[in-house]
């Protein structure tokens, strides 16, 4: 059976109870000398402050405490600081390797954050451990207080003990021989004040604000939710990051979207505030500080949703859904997918035109010109005159051995090889042309491409999003504003007033704002016999100072 | 409208400062009264008061008129603004407590963030696209307000602390405190410095070598003490630096942060030498009649009232913007950071005040402790730390 205090009065408390939760009387031996009772939690029986002998009620412990809460709050405060001193991984340049970075950048503290690992500190093990530490204190330190707390106030009699309201911090007695006038009208004026009188055999309770003592686990509530969340964030789907690079003019599939989606750049564009535009004439000198301050990045851009099955590498049907200009902070949104502007690049190379040329007589054979995202393998020019690309380099550099190589597939510096047939060479002669350069590898030519000109063009990069976890951080966020609020912004305040022959006693507790309650309980006393009651704890630090 | 906003947060700075003295002379006049009432000298300084947020509420409008903005939008302005719902958080909590020993620390307090913040670039500049959102209005202006109800609690604390430190003996207690009146002695000194300089429209150019090995410029606007790696002096007749830094040091900021220590020292300096006291020795007097356990109970219910607001604002404002406008609700950039920071630290305040009972003085220590965070945040964050919120 459950050990169990019962009390003088007659109600039977749980094991531990320090005031009884009905009438007050203190029930703990150790708190029975003190001038004032320790009123938090009410002096409810705790589970963490009873039980400390199996394993389980030693975990229990450990997180109930709020030296362990507050422990882990510092530590990953002063963790969180940590990782601010010098960039995250994912804000150095993305061409940057991390191993050179940190000590090329910061020297010898940059190369030992970087081997401590606090470039990726906050996904780092020992700082989420500490985050799933802070959770787990949350909810069982909210469980071991709110359930005895919520006895209490529920089980709490209008007739508290005398001692009980001796030992309050707010208390004073009246002699006074027109108690049941005074009486009435303190019970007037409470009730104007808002308070929810009780009476019962001539005491009285007045309680008022009891709901914000639910704020703190209200708000922990929502922070425990809002981890949650957190946790949602690695189940598969939930979750879409990609990036998409689109050039003008170019359709692409969204990538994370499982070829659901595809989208069109129809144009990209940066504005600039300008001096002579009468709108930014405001800005003047701030444009003249600075130089040019950017106005506007923008991808007009279509949506297209892919209709039926197809097969992969088959063109499938575009049906195209929006229109839509993706701005800064002007996300496109569609089915639970939102397209960001992030990055861009402008006058990116799309077209390159060459003249077939003979290289003494200047005299050209037609004009080509090679698409740098799809060339051709053949160019037909004037009767007999034809230009075959051997291969080609998007990205062109020489390797160790001298060869030719491309980088990437983006035509940042393309390069061709040619052979270019005509009819007194029919079997051809080849040239490798690059940006201001040309190579006759086999000999010397009779004829060249001669450069005639290029067609850029401007690439955006969006990126693209999917979060269904979002609105869990945003029930857990709006759960705690609720509490924090809650407990923040009203009081739980009490009086108690009792009639003992001839002698009115008046004892008030409030969880916080001691100035609040004394300033009501003034008003109240207006107009009555009654004296204003001691705050014996400033009385304490009166006579302290005295002595 | 540019300039009668400017215009008006001069008045309102001028009235701030006639207030104080104000509130100066309210403490004089009425020794022992009941707090209850108010003397003559309060009520003008109150008023002085209203008036200056007034007026300061007028320099911000007519601001946003001319802008199209609210302008919360760099260093400068931020600040400013800060400062003003410092001023109107303690408007707020004077009305609760009608204590006029807090006009006298927060004026002047609120005065030097105002001055500081007009050491910044002033001129109305456009909003990049970044900014260019209904939320930069929301999220600034709550995350601001949050602070500088939080920022109350450290006047409070200072007024606290003045009060409650033994000053006949030297102790641990007293040279933090020396700490905290140097810090803002020496903020004074930034600000006298660079307004002498700015007037008399100092500028050294340097040409130096950067971390890449390239070839950069610096413009001074405080003569150099500290000149960048192998630094050449471009403009004639100024001074030559006295020491050069290694090139991953930004030279011009520490030349700054030396100039604001130096001048904070002399200030300092002749501070002690005129009154032979320790600063916060000098104040003392000044609160005799301060009750400790009402001061200690605005420092705290202020913390109650900022911290929802500063939640709301630095956090969950911000996060919804930061979803718009990043792609992602959290990213551990270092303005974000240290708002988790901020906010971690007061709830920190709040349980060890609920639970371990840190009433009185180690929660005054801790609210300094926690102003400090914010300041750190506006300032450090912003010029040194690199990062998103790098605006000003």
């Amino acid at each position: 059976m459950k050990e169990v205090v019962k009390c003088e009065c007659g109600h039977v408390n749980p094991h531990g109870t320090i005031l009884c939760e009905s009438c007050g009387r203190v029930l703990d031996e150790t708190q029975k000398n003190s001038k004032m009772i320790d009123m938090r939690y009410e002096g409810s029986a705790r589970r963490s402050q009873t039980y400390n002998k199996s394993m389980i009620d030693k975990i229990w412990n450990f997180f109930t405490s709020v030296k362990v809460g507050v422990s882990l709050i510092v530590i990953l405060l002063i963790a969180s600081s940590v990782g601010t001193i010098f960039p995250q991984e994912q804000y150095i340049p993305p061409t940057e390797l991390p191993e050179v970075f940190y000590e090329a950048e910061y020297g010898f503290l940059g190369k030992l954050y970087y081997l401590l690992g606090f470039h990726n500190l906050y996904s780092s093990w020992w700082y989420l451990i500490c985050i799933a530490m802070l959770g787990t204190s949350l909810l069982i330190a909210s469980i071991d207080r709110v359930v005895p707390l919520y006895r209490s106030l529920k089980k709490q009699k209008i007739a508290r003990h005398e001692g009980f309201l001796k030992k309050q911090r707010i208390f004073g007695i009246t002699n006074t021989d027109k108690q049941a006038s005074d009486f009435e009208e303190i019970k007037r004026s409470l009730e104007s004040r808002r308070y929810k009188v009780k009476e019962e055999n001539g005491n009285l309770l007045a309680e008022k604000g009891r709901f914000s003592r639910w704020g703190p686990y209200v708000n922990h509530a929502g922070l425990i939710i809002f981890l949650i969340g957190g946790m949602l964030r690695f189940l598969p789907g939930m979750y879409v990051d990609e990036v998409l690079w689109l050039r003008e003019g170019e359709t692409k599939e969204i990538p994370g979207t499982e070829g659901q989606y595809a989208l069109k750049n129809n144009q990209f564009k940066v504005e600039v505030y300008d001096k002579e535009n009468e709108e930014d004439q405001t800005f003047n000198a701030a444009i003249d500080k600075v130089g040019t301050i950017v106005k506007n990045y923008q991808a007009d851009v279509t949506l297209y949703e892919k209709e039926g099955n197809s097969l992969p590498g088959e063109d499938a049907t575009l049906k195209k859904i929006k229109d839509h200009a993706v701005k800064v902070n002007f996300p496109l949104k569609h089915d639970h997918y939102a397209l960001y502007q992030v990055d861009y690049k402008l006058d990116e190379l799309s077209e390159m035109s060459f003249n077939l040329m003979n290289k003494s007589t200047k005299e050209t054979f037609g004009t080509m010109t090679i698409s740098l995202d799809d060339p051709k393998t053949m160019y037909e020019l004037k009767d007999g005159y034809s230009v075959e690309l051997m291969s080609y380099f998007p990205d062109f550099e020489f390797d160790e051995n001298q060869e030719p190589v491309t980088k990437s597939r983006i035509p940042n510096n393309p390069a061709f090889i040619f052979n270019m047939k005509t009819p007194d060479k029919p079997k051809g002669e080849v040239s490798f042309v690059a940006i201001q350069q040309t190579l006759e590898p086999l000999g010397e030519n009779t004829y060249k491409m001669a450069f005639a000109g290029v067609d850029t063009r401007n690439v955006t990069a969006l990126t693209v999003r999917k979060d269904l976890t979002l609105w869990i951080f945003f029930v857990g966020g709006g759960i705690f504003m609720i509490g924090v609020i809650q407990g923040a912004y009203w009081n739980h305040r009490r009086i108690w007033i009792q009639r003992k022959d001839g002698e009115i006693w008046l004892a008030g507790h409030t969880n916080k704002n001691w100035h609040g309650l004394k300033r009501d309980i003034s008003m109240i006393l207006e107009g009555t016999n009654l004296n204003e009651p001691e705050d014996q704890l400033e009385a304490k630090h009166i006579g302290e100072k005295e002595k | 409208m540019a300039e009668l906003s400017a215009n008006l947060l001069y008045a309102s700075f001028v009235l701030y400062l006639v207030g104080t003295f104000f509130f100066g002379g309210a403490i004089k006049e009425k020794k022992g009264a009941s707090e209850k009432q108010q003397n003559k000298w309060a009520m003008i300084a109150i008023y002085l008061t209203v008036l200056g947020f007034v007026s300061q509420l007028g320099y911000f409008i007519t601001r946003w008129i001319a802008s199209g903005h609210a302008p919360v939008s760099n260093l400068f302005e931020f600040t400013t603004f800060f400062g003003m719902m410092l001023i109107a958080a303690f408007i707020l909590i004077y009305f609760i407590y009608k204590t006029p020993a807090l006009g006298l620390f927060a004026l002047p307090i609120a005065l030097l963030i105002i001055a500081y913040a007009s050491m910044f670039p002033r001129e109305i500049a456009p909003l990049i696209p970044a900014l260019q959102s209904d939320w930069l209005h929301i999220h600034v202006t709550t995350a601001a307000t949050g602070q500088a109800v939080l920022a109350i609690s450290f006047v409070a604390a200072i007024l606290y602390l003045v009060k409650s430190v033994d000053q006949t003996q030297k102790s641990k207690k007293t040279a933090w405190l020396e700490v905290i009146m140097f810090t803002m002695v020496a903020t004074l000194g930034f600000i006298i410095i660079t307004s002498t300089f700015s007037a008399m429209d100092y500028k050294a150019n340097f040409t130096w070598m950067n971390k890449y090995d390239k070839e950069d410029v610096f413009e001074y606007h405080l003569p150099a003490l500290i000149g960048p790696h192998e630094g050449v002096l471009m403009t004639e007749g100024k001074l030559e630096p006295l020491v050069k830094m290694p090139a991953i040091i930004d030279a011009n900021k520490a030349n700054t942060v030396v100039w604001s220590l130096f001048s904070g020292i002399i200030l300092y300096g002749l501070i002690r030498l005129i009154f032979r006291k320790r600063v916060a020795a000098i104040f003392k007097p000044l609160v005799k009649n301060v009750n400790l356990d009402l001061v200690d109970e605005i420092s705290y219910r202020s913390i109650l009232i900022g911290f929802p607001i500063f939640t709301l604002g630095a956090l969950i404002f911000a996060m919804i913007w930061a979803q718009i406008a990043w792609t992602r609700f959290w990213g551990w950039d270092p303005k974000e950071v240290w708002a988790l920071i901020t906010w971690l630290f007061y709830a920190a305040f709040l349980h060890l005040r609920l639970s371990k009972g840190w009433h009185g003085e180690k929660s005054a220590w801790l609210a300094v402790v926690g102003f400090a965070i914010i300041m750190f945040n506006l300032i450090v964050v912003n010029l040194i730390l690199a990062g998103l919120h790098s605006y000003a």
